[in-house]
């Protein structure tokens, strides 16, 4: 598992590359040999309305379903097959929607599985830039007060804002190279998505983190995104910069929305 | 009032080793939602294994010392090798496993070490203390047994409430999938989590057979008990698991030295009825509900 | 969640190619029995009652020509059988296991011992029914508190009713005959059925034999009407209550009173089998009523394919026949006979697991998938489908 996360040939940079990947439930394709590039520094938002595949999407990129076809690349290295124990080692986070918060642990105790990634990383040497080397549980303490308030009570307590703030802050623990978000707004109210958004978006300016963005909500997620992608029914249908995407009518009312 | 005394000092004894026993069941039902029938079966092997030990000549303590590690492979050869392929399958396929390792366990104790009644040493005086003149049905023995119980218990209350390996262990109980996401080998550590169980079953077994009678049938019943105290418990809680031990015990003892000991098994019935008609989320659960 | 248990409804897909068999120039026996099919009456009760007069043909044959050890042994397997063809109703078609019909049927051996008071009682029939109503009532009391359980804590409520049980046989010693167990007598042969035999086969009818002939009347009538029950309304009922509870309740179904139905039936069926028990041992003891009893039958049922009661008769078959060929093997292998008596619940808890890890649907399941294979094959390639 440690010559996954072992650094290749390649310039660690950070970049995820999902080659013609093809991911089946039973006779259901859900994805269909779809091509993203990620880019350091960069929010990728994939959008789409519900069953388009963006889930799933995230979950063979984290290994938790297994693709039919294609490749997963980290920096060239192929995590396609590996489990996902492996693929959150080698610096992928997926954060996963609504239920990544672990209840029945503490605050600290979520936070801690998080940094408990991270050092493992670290010793694995699988993190080697100083300016990702991942934040300490006092950063994001500062950054999400209220988890600091509540850091010895179990997760049960939090509210949907707060868990969003605690699963992100975890995955910043580890240290990541890529940051795959599952709906993030879920069930926020927009005052909050929009912090968590800004927040998300300060944070890829100043870590140069990869963020890969799945949302329904493409309104809120093409205002931080760099790029978008459109996914319908498991195909990529649109690709663009972000702001041409929210500018393009058409295929707002066709397949977003709004 | 003597006879209200050593009945209450026997069912705390009694309810010691019940307790360790239902924390066994109660660990694996945490990580992997099985309840191991075979717990009693596992830990009536390594008991025989301790007593070959026993009898080749070596002191009680590396029979303990065998039991306690056989306990640690067999609960990881068993999760590895046959609790694996049914894990979150249809919970009766789990059940039925366990049940078939359980007959098939004992047997081959019946087949290996043989089906007739075989005496077990205890490590320390059998005779109970004297209190001003009245002897008390509390020995050295029940003194070294409660201990035992209390030091794994904080053993592992240390080891899941301040190590990385506890925490993960946890995290992979609780959540699997979140826990994959984040590095945790979750099979490892649901491995670890069966063999640790098997480790705290052998010890209940090896603490009953003491001063006592061994054959392959000697735990069946300490599998009901065990089960009726881990679900008075709630079957998720450790902490409940503990109290729940106890109480059977004290309860079990009482029915026992009042009514008859045939009864015994009919009390823990009821008692197990009663709670899962009455409050079947366990007396101590930290859940509201739960589907019995 | 019962996707990988069992498969003992026929499949539409399997019933589909059937019908279509005979137009299909499929030669050989798949055409003999689709010939045979259309000669069955076409009522279920009717196609039943046809294969249970067939196969008390073949009882009454067997029974006649074979050896009075042999007798005994398939006394001791009716009695099997017909505990497990109550069990698979109850684990395989309603989805709630029992550990504990082991203590239902020392229920039945009980009330038969204390109601079969040799000359001048009631008569054995008479007897065998209220052993059977008394396990029912038993059976729905334990159902009614089992209803609201389900999987592991119905098998540890089960399996503290199939340790608590013989306790009492203990505790009223006086009545229940204690540790050394309550001798049941063993009935007469009537005049009219050792006539009716000897005017058949020519042969005389010792006491063994009528117990043969006994046991395995009561288990073609149970085997009988649980085959109704499935294919009618109640079984189909139970089926959707296992398979998927809420829809079940939401198309109306009361949960609550059909798994205690359930239970009321598979009890009966162990009150019995528990008659049976008495009169063939001729005592009903603590030590007869084990776990290892209840586990046995669970084996039975397990191996032979949950759901199917002709998987409860083979499973049955396994409990009685297995354990002399491989206590053989064992003495053979050089182990003492206490020994190698354990090698046969050895192979009991080693083939559960094995089932489970490998082949959840038992017997049945695998050679009906057989089948549907070959059949499929037969059909041509062009039907085949990969993937």
């Amino acid at each position: 598992m440690s010559e996954l996360a072992s650094p290749s040939s390649a310039v660690r940079t950070g970049t995820l590359e999902i080659r013609s990947l093809t991911t089946a439930y039973g006779p259901v394709t859900a994805l269909d040999a779809v091509d993203i590039t990620a880019e350091r520094g960069k929010v990728t938002a994939v959008l789409g309305a519900n069953g388009a595949g963006k889930s799933t999407l995230l979950r063979t990129i984290s290994g938790l379903v297994r693709p039919e076809a294609g490749q997963v690349l980290l920096d060239g290295t192929d995590l396609t097959r590996a489990p996902a124990e492996a693929i959150a080692r080698a610096g992928i986070a997926h954060v996963p929607e609504g239920r990544g918060v672990i209840t029945e642990l503490t605050v600290e105790e979520n936070l801690r599985l998080g940094a408990l990634l991270g050092s493992s990383r670290r010793r694995a040497g699988s993190m080697p830039q100083s300016d990702r080397a991942g934040r300490s549980l006092a950063q994001v303490y500062e950054m999400f007060p209220p988890l600091a308030e509540r850091r010895r009570r179990d997760a049960h307590v939090l509210s949907g804002g707060e868990r969003q703030m605690l699963v992100i802050g975890r995955a910043l623990l580890s240290g990541p190279d890529v940051l795959l978000l599952d709906e993030p707004s879920l069930g926020l109210a927009p005052r909050i998505v929009a912090q968590i958004f800004g927040l998300l978006r300060d944070l890829v300016d100043s870590d140069g983190v990869t963020v890969l963005l799945v949302e329904q909500n493409a309104r809120s997620a093409l205002s931080i995104a760099d790029v978008g992608i459109v996914l319908n029914l498991g195909r990529v249908v649109a690709r663009d910069s972000a702001a041409a995407l929210a500018a393009d009518d058409g295929l707002r009312h066709a397949y977003l929305g709004f | 009032m003597q006879q209200f005394l050593n009945v209450t000092l026997t069912g705390l004894g009694q309810g010691a080793v019940y307790a360790a026993f239902a924390l066994a069941l109660v660990l694996i039902w945490r990580s992997t939602r099985i309840v191991n029938f075979a717990q009693g079966a596992m830990a009536m092997f390594t008991t025989y294994l301790a007593l070959t030990v026993i009898e080749g000549g070596q002191s009680y303590w590396v029979g303990l010392a065998v039991a306690l590690v056989a306990g640690l492979v067999l609960g990881a050869v068993v999760e590895r090798l046959v609790i694996r392929p049914v894990e979150g399958g249809p919970e009766l396929n789990a059940v039925i496993v366990t049940l078939g390792l359980f007959v098939a366990l004992q047997a081959l104790a019946a087949i290996l070490f043989g089906s007739t009644f075989r005496s077990f040493p205890a490590p320390f005086d059998l005779r109970g203390f004297s209190v001003g003149g009245i002897n008390v049905a509390f020995t050295a023995n029940s003194i070294y047994t409660i201990g035992a119980v209390v030091v794994v218990m904080v053993a592992l209350v240390a080891l899941f409430r301040f190590t990385d390996l506890g925490l993960k262990m946890r995290a992979a109980a609780f959540s699997q999938e979140v826990s994959r996401l984040l590095g945790v080998p979750v099979g490892r550590m649901l491995t670890l989590g069966w063999a640790l169980a098997a480790v705290v079953g052998s010890l209940s077994g090896l603490l009953i057979a003491g001063g006592s009678l061994v054959f392959p049938a000697y735990m069946d019943a300490v599998i009901v008990y065990g089960f009726v105290a881990a679900v008075l418990g709630g079957l998720d809680s450790p902490g409940g698991a503990v109290v729940g031990g106890l109480t059977i015990g004290l309860l079990l003892s009482y029915v026992s030295g009042y009514l008859g000991s045939e009864l015994v098994a009919l009390a823990a019935l009821a008692i197990l009825v009663a709670v899962l008609l009455v409050r079947p989320q366990g007396l101590f659960a930290r859940t509201a509900a739960r589907r019995v | 969640m019962a996707q990988q248990i069992d498969r003992t409804g026929t499949p539409a897909a399997e019933r589909a190619p059937a019908a279509a068999a005979p137009s299909a120039a499929a030669p050989g026996p798949g055409r003999r029995f689709a010939a045979l099919r259309r000669r069955m009456p076409r009522s279920t009760f009717g196609r039943h009652a046809l294969i249970t007069l067939a196969a008390l043909v073949a009882v009454v044959l067997v029974l006649e020509l074979t050896s009075p050890f042999r007798n005994s042994q398939f006394a001791t397997m009716s009695y099997y059988a017909i505990a497990a063809a109550g069990l698979t109703v109850l684990t395989g078609l309603n989805g709630q296991i029992s550990l504990g019909h082991g203590a239902l049927m020392a229920v039945g051996a009980y009330t038969t011992g204390l109601l079969l008071t040799g000359d001048g009682g009631l008569p054995l029939p008479v007897v065998m029914l209220v052993a059977a109503a008394v396990t029912a009532l038993v059976g729905a009391v334990v159902g009614a508190a089992a209803a609201r359980l389900h999987g592991p804590y119905l098998a540890g409520a089960t399996l503290a009713l199939a340790v608590a049980v013989p306790g009492l046989a203990i505790y009223f010693d006086t009545a229940l005959g204690g540790e050394q167990g309550l001798p049941v007598a063993s009935p007469h042969v009537p005049s009219w059925f050792a006539d009716a035999v000897y005017f058949l086969s020519a042969n005389e009818t010792p006491t063994a034999k009528y117990l043969a002939y006994v046991g395995w009347g009561t288990l073609l009538l149970v085997l009988l009407l649980l085959a109704n029950l499935m294919a009618a309304r109640t079984g189909r009922v139970w089926r959707a209550v296992r398979d998927d509870e809420v829809a079940a309740e939401l198309a109306g179904i009361r949960l609550g009173r059909v798994r205690v139905l359930a239970f009321v039936v598979s009890a009966a069926c162990a009150g019995l089998a528990g008659a049976v028990l008495g009169i063939v041992v001729r005592l009903a003891a603590p030590s007869g009523f084990t776990i290892v009893l209840s586990l046995g039958l669970l084996t039975a049922v397990v191996v032979g394919g949950l759901g199917s009661l002709v998987g409860a008769l083979l499973g049955s078959a396994l409990l009685v026949f297995l354990p002399p060929a491989v206590t053989n093997i064992g003495i053979g292998a050089g182990l003492d006979g206490t020994q190698a008596a354990q090698l046969a619940p050895f192979v009991y808890g080693v083939v559960l697991v094995l089932v489970m890890l490998l082949a959840p649907s038992g017997a049945v399941g695998v050679t009906k998938k057989l089948w549907n294979r070959s059949r499929k094959n037969r059909r041509g390639p062009s039907t085949r489908r990969t993937g």
